[in-house]
């Protein structure tokens, strides 16, 4: 009955079908919130099932959730930047300076490209060459790159952008009643998901988050994957302070402050472990679009903003919790199945 | 069959289940909402609402009840959202969902002259007016800018209760905020002007600079009273500067003396006025304010104004209005706050 010491250990999760795996996912639960979420506002909220509903929402969670993809991938590996929105902010203020001093916008937007960039490489290098946390860092940083946004333009604002870049947020999807960054969108959460969830670099980063040590002694290049996600978050967040700048036309030094915090928020929220080595894309995306659309609702149902952060909170705290909660009862089934079966069969 | 199985099945059956349901209400939504669209919106509701920087703000509180009086008194419905913090793009979500709804009217008061501007013009583009008020967007982006105050207005008053105080002749300083401040420096500009031309035996002995820090504002009052023992008056442009001014006067040999007064809001100031340190300090009344531009709000849906220099309309209590240059209302002089009226008020 007891099985020998040689017999091959069979995996409870990962013998099942992949379908359903998938099914019984924290993701899953999440995009079935999200879908619920959704019924449910379209039934009873007045003007939520317009068209033009969607236009608002894309265009409102897009730098949430184009933020949200490389800082999935930066805490699952047990790291934080909690500098992006500060390098939204001098992105759109560099855009907006080289602009004005009459440089050709494609010159200022690749500029600010290259900032962020070298924003990104500026954290990783300190968190992994110098082997500082991350936390330190990224709060250190943030304060920052935004004192050099503050500082390049002052308290004024830039706002005179063409209107052949200004249009491009504003332009919808061939015929629909999406806006034209739905394709960045789509673009980046595949390019993130495919290196997250196919690629050998991005199984890489679930051991580092797992355990750092241990993947190193693997052979994995964790510096050079600290250094490459940093990279993609600077190079991520200075995209956002293009879309940010021409959404808005107005570039100025406190554009996206806090947004760092929704950012996280919709990465736990979409079932992303804090301390690493957990979380998967499509749980952020539902996470991310959850937290828009239920702003959104809310917003049509005339709930007024501070009860929304009261709710939004609160799912968060609850999402949270309920992980937690879920993964002790699972592990103390398991703990009473390994018990039960090594045990003799005559005690029990 | 495990029980993990079973409950893998049971959530598998349920999100089929939401989506099939999300799939068909869809359809459904979309076409109720051309239903709603159509029959919502009917001119004579005045559905106003005020968008305010930000909310739990004591002086668009103060704004915005006026609004609602004025609002209440022509029978619209009014109605205040906005955002907890006042970041230049956060109004914006505000008024997509305001043009989503179809309101008649929208009172705002910008974070940014620019960012809030293709918003404001999707919700003119369905039909819905546009107010400022407080803060100005630039002018292609609404309809009426409602003006609390002018430059020269606000100078002049300042210079008029200083020199009514210290019977129109001695020396007075000013406590300004720093070196280069725009607005200040408009005003003081003027104010040297209006004293040559009107009050000749004023003599304005030094321009100081609190640096709108309450502590340095505070040494600077001590230093000024030191270094001009002959001074009647101080005329403080700042909130930051004349209460920092007035707990000085309040607890020294001064007070009832040397004559304060300036730019202040009630709340900061009530202790002072109450005390006898300060008799009459001066701001534009947020209430009328807001007042005002409620009345604009429904000129503009009424059609009676379309915002060109000009037009002229009624405002309940407050008389009649002249649009001026840059579909500007200006609400008038500032508002003078003295020991009889600031129980009124709570901003």
């Amino acid at each position: 009955m007891t099985p020998g010491p040689q017999a091959p250990r069979r995996y409870a999760d990962s013998a099942r079908p992949w379908w359903q795996r998938m099914l019984v996912s924290r993701d899953a639960a999440m995009i079935a919130v999200l879908a619920l979420t959704v019924v449910v506002a379209l039934a009873t909220v007045d003007n939520f099932s317009s068209p033009v509903t969607a236009t608002y929402l894309v265009l409102d969670v897009a730098p949430i959730v184009m933020l949200a993809l490389p800082m999935t991938l930066v805490i699952i590996t047990g790291e934080i930047d909690l500098s992006v929105a500060s390098t939204v902010g001098l992105s759109s203020v560099l855009i907006g300076a080289l602009y004005q001093a009459g440089l050709p916008m494609a010159v200022a937007v690749a500029v600010a490209l290259a900032a962020g960039l070298l924003a990104g490489l500026v954290n990783g290098l300190l968190v992994t060459v110098v082997g500082l946390p991350s936390l330190a860092v990224t709060i250190g940083t943030l304060a920052l790159y935004r004192g050099l946004a503050v500082g390049v333009l002052g308290t004024a604002a830039v706002t005179d952008f063409p209107d052949s870049w200004t249009g491009l947020v504003k332009a919808k999807l061939f015929g629909t009643v999406l806006p034209l960054v739905t394709v960045l969108l789509v673009v980046l959460a595949l390019v993130f998901a495919v290196v997250l969830h196919l690629t050998s670099f991005g199984r890489g980063l679930y051991a580092i988050g797992l355990s750092n040590d241990t993947a190193v002694f693997s052979g994995v290049g964790v510096r050079r994957a600290k250094i490459l996600l940093f990279m993609a978050t600077g190079f991520t967040a200075a995209l956002v302070g293009v879309y940010y700048t021409l959404r808005y036309g107005s570039a100025r030094g406190d554009n996206a402050s806090g947004m760092e915090l929704s950012v996280i928020a919709a990465v736990l929220l979409g079932g992303v472990s804090i301390f690493g080595g957990r979380g998967a894309i499509p749980g952020v995306l539902a996470g991310a679009f959850l937290i828009g659309v239920l702003a959104s609702a809310l917003r049509l149902a005339g709930i007024t903003s501070d009860v929304i952060s009261i709710l939004t909170g609160s799912l968060l705290v609850l999402s949270v919790v309920l992980t937690s909660v879920l993964s002790w009862v699972t592990r103390r089934r398991q703990t009473a199945a390994a018990k039960r079966s090594v045990q003799p069969p005559h005690e029990g | 069959m495990s029980p993990r199985t079973r409950l893998g099945a049971v959530i598998a059956l349920g999100v089929g289940i939401v989506l099939a349901v999300a799939g068909c209400s869809a359809d459904d939504g979309g076409a109720k909402s051309s239903g709603n669209g159509t029959g919502g919106a009917g001119k004579a509701s005045y559905a106003i609402t005020f968008l305010p920087k930000n909310l739990g703000n004591a002086y668009f509180d103060t704004s915005d009840a006026g609004g609602k009086a004025a609002i209440e008194e022509f029978g619209g419905t009014y109605a205040e959202v906005g955002p907890a913090e006042s970041g230049p793009d956060a109004q914006v979500p505000f008024i997509n969902t305001l043009t989503q709804q179809g309101a008649d009217g929208i009172v705002v008061s910008a974070n940014d002259p620019k960012a809030i501007c293709d918003a404001l013009n999707e919700a003119r583009d369905n039909g819905t007016k546009v107010v400022t008020f407080d803060s100005d967007t630039n002018p292609e982006c609404r309809d009426l800018f409602v003006n609390q105050a002018t430059a020269e207005g606000i100078a002049k008053t300042q210079i008029d209760l200083v020199a009514e105080q210290i019977g129109k002749k001695g020396q007075i300083a000013i406590l300004s905020s720093t070196p280069n401040a725009t607005n200040q420096n408009a005003w003081i500009d003027i104010m040297k002007t209006y004293l040559a031309s009107d009050y000749p035996d004023i003599e304005l002995v030094e321009i100081a600079y609190g640096s709108d820090d309450d502590q340095t504002a505070f040494d600077k009052t001590a230093a000024l009273l030191q270094s001009h023992p002959d001074l009647k008056g101080i005329v403080s442009p700042t909130t930051v500067g004349i209460s920092a001014a007035a707990r000085y006067l309040s607890t020294s040999a001064y007070k009832g003396k040397v004559v304060l007064t300036g730019l202040g809001t009630p709340n900061q100031m009530r202790d002072y006025v109450q005390d006898g340190t300060v008799t009459s300090f001066a701001l534009w009344n947020p209430g009328d304010l807001g007042y005002l531009a409620a009345y604009a709000a429904k000129a503009l849906i009424d059609g009676t104004i379309t915002g060109a220099e000009g037009d002229s309309f009624d405002a309940g209590k407050l008389g009649t209005f002249k649009v001026g240059a840059d579909s500007t209302v200006l609400l008038g002089d500032p508002f003078v706050f003295t020991k009889d009226n600031i129980g009124d008020f709570d901003f």
